[in-house]
């Protein structure tokens, strides 16, 4: 397969191994611009290891990894804040990189958190601080977003929300996201691709596809292959030459 | 007004609190007292091998401080015990090899008190200009590594992913402390080193909503505490590092008066 130089990351059978034992291995899966790549899976399936891999965080993998971006977001599944450090909003969102502060704000306002700007991180909500984590992810303007559970512990209406932002975001910046959800619900309106862990890759393919397998099914039960299907043919906007979106 | 020897050894300790005000910080928000304090148990040895060699005490501390750094380093990766078991393991042995060379040194005179808790009578005007460049240096790495350092303090993996390299930053940050060490030795002393960079750095914590004001009160604790410490090493004839680190006790004992404040006004 050649390589389009469109492509952000590709795995190639990749694969990480921890205490002799395999996180999750023969992974091979391309990211490209303007594309969403969602990772699906149960209870340690190897979900974040995949995104840790793709990301460069494992060092010691088998297969390889292929990046071509330097210029990463990254929303972790799990953060560890160490509290003794005095941080508020505003430093946490110049993190890796310098940002002008209307850059800064305009992430905020996104994703609806800027009267938090100059609060103290450790005084936040589990669900504000996601949406703080978010915000500094797209504040970069990043060419690659991995996004791990970005909206777990968000209230249900700002979950919807949160996920039209990221297809908004992929669109606009026409920036390649490597999405991991549990959510099949909100995956499948959004998502280009689909790969379905367990351990290794158990199928993966367009969101139709991978309902219709049987390996899918197995896994997540009939149920969640009906979800899908719901989704089949959820058109109600078109996109203008200029890539902006009209409602139907 | 006051002898040469004093106004030695306050612009030396004014250089060296500007320098471990900063550090102070990383080393409260890393949890690195435990490897600051190895560091400086081992400068002892590093004393030892400069009056044995006669080469200079700042240099052979800062060797062997930085060779510490890198069998602790090593150690890590090959065994299985508990960082704190190394920690202890490497301080205790290097200052116990360090007494024992010591012991054999018969054929010079050693003020061992003035190497464990600093004498203002030491300071040379060679010590000074060490300092000064020392301290211009470690500050200006300092602030060249500090954006992939302070990112990966917050974490780890964030640094990592967006393209940091935190480990390198780390592998110089432990230098930098092998550094600061070797330029504080002769003013606060071996054993004490460790609160000149802590306990600034915590009363700072207590009055600051955020890194850059920690870092600089940080160093204004650091500055008060050498001229506090000093003058009162004077008056009552104490030694210099004591002095100091007493009085940076005394400043975060007030800084918690403010933090009794702010929880009495969020109520």
């Amino acid at each position: 397969m050649s390589l389009k130089n469109s492509t952000l990351v590709k795995l190639n059978n990749a694969g990480f191994k921890q205490n002799d034992k395999w996180l999750v291995e023969g992974v091979s899966l391309t990211v490209e611009k303007g594309k969403i790549v969602t990772l699906i899976g149960p209870n340690g399936s190897g979900k974040s290891t995949t995104a840790k891999i793709a990301l460069g965080i494992y060092k010691n993998i088998e297969g390889s990894v292929e990046k071509y971006t330097n210029k990463v977001g990254y929303v972790p599944q799990k953060i560890l804040i160490d509290w003794t450090l005095p941080l508020r909003v505003h430093d946490f969102m110049l993190l890796t990189e310098n940002i002008k502060d209307d850059a800064i704000d305009e992430a905020l306002n996104l994703t609806g958190v800027i009267h938090l700007k100059n609060k103290n991180l450790g005084n936040l909500s589990g669900g504000e601080f996601q949406r703080v984590l978010i915000a500094r992810a797209i504040s970069k303007k990043p060419e690659l977003l991995v996004l791990d559970e970005p909206v777990q512990g968000v209230d249900y209406t700002g979950e919807i929300a949160l996920y039209e932002l990221i297809k908004r975001i992929s669109d606009t910046l026409n920036c390649g996201i490597l999405l991991i959800s549990h959510d099949l619900h909100t995956v499948m309106t959004a998502t280009d691709h689909v790969v379905c862990l367990n351990g290794h890759v158990c199928c993966s393919g367009t969101p139709m596809d991978v309902a219709k397998n049987n390996e899918y099914k197995t896994l997540f039960g009939e149920q969640a292959s009906q979800i899908l299907s719901v989704y089949e043919h959820k058109h109600d906007h078109v996109h203008s030459d200029k890539g902006e979106i009209k409602k139907n | 007004m006051f002898d040469d020897f004093f106004i030695r050894a306050l612009i030396a300790g004014l250089g060296i609190a500007l320098v471990t005000g900063p550090l102070g910080c990383f080393v409260v928000w890393r949890r690195l007292s435990y490897f600051g304090d190895t560091l400086s148990h081992s400068a002892l040895l590093g004393v030892t091998i400069a009056y044995s060699f006669e080469i200079n005490i700042a240099l052979s501390v800062f060797l062997i401080s930085s060779v510490v750094a890198l069998i602790l380093i090593q150690l890590q990766k090959k065994t299985n015990l508990p960082g704190d078991a190394l920690l202890g393991l490497l301080a205790h042995s290097s200052l116990a090899v360090g007494l024992v060379v010591i012991g054999f040194l018969t054929f010079i005179r050693f003020d061992i008190m003035g190497l464990l808790f600093g004498d203002i009578l030491a300071v040379t005007t060679d010590d000074l200009l060490i300092i000064w460049t020392g301290g211009a240096l470690i500050l200006l790495v300092l602030k060249f590594i500090w954006k992939p350092l302070f990112a990966s303090t917050v974490n780890y993996e964030l640094a990592e992913a967006e393209g940091l390299n935190p480990d390198r930053a780390k592998a110089i940050f432990t230098i930098l402390m092998a550094a600061v060490i070797a330029i504080s030795i002769k003013m606060v002393g071996l054993l004490l080193i460790t609160g000149m960079l802590i306990i600034p750095a915590a009363m700072a914590r207590n009055l600051s909503d955020s890194p850059q004001k920690m870092v600089l009160f940080s160093i204004i604790g650091g500055l008060l505490s050498v001229l506090l410490g000093l003058f009162s090493s004077l008056e009552f004839n104490t030694s210099s590092g004591p002095s100091i680190i007493m009085a940076a006790l005394i400043l975060f004992i007030l800084s918690l008066l403010n933090i009794k404040q702010s929880i009495k006004l969020k109520n």
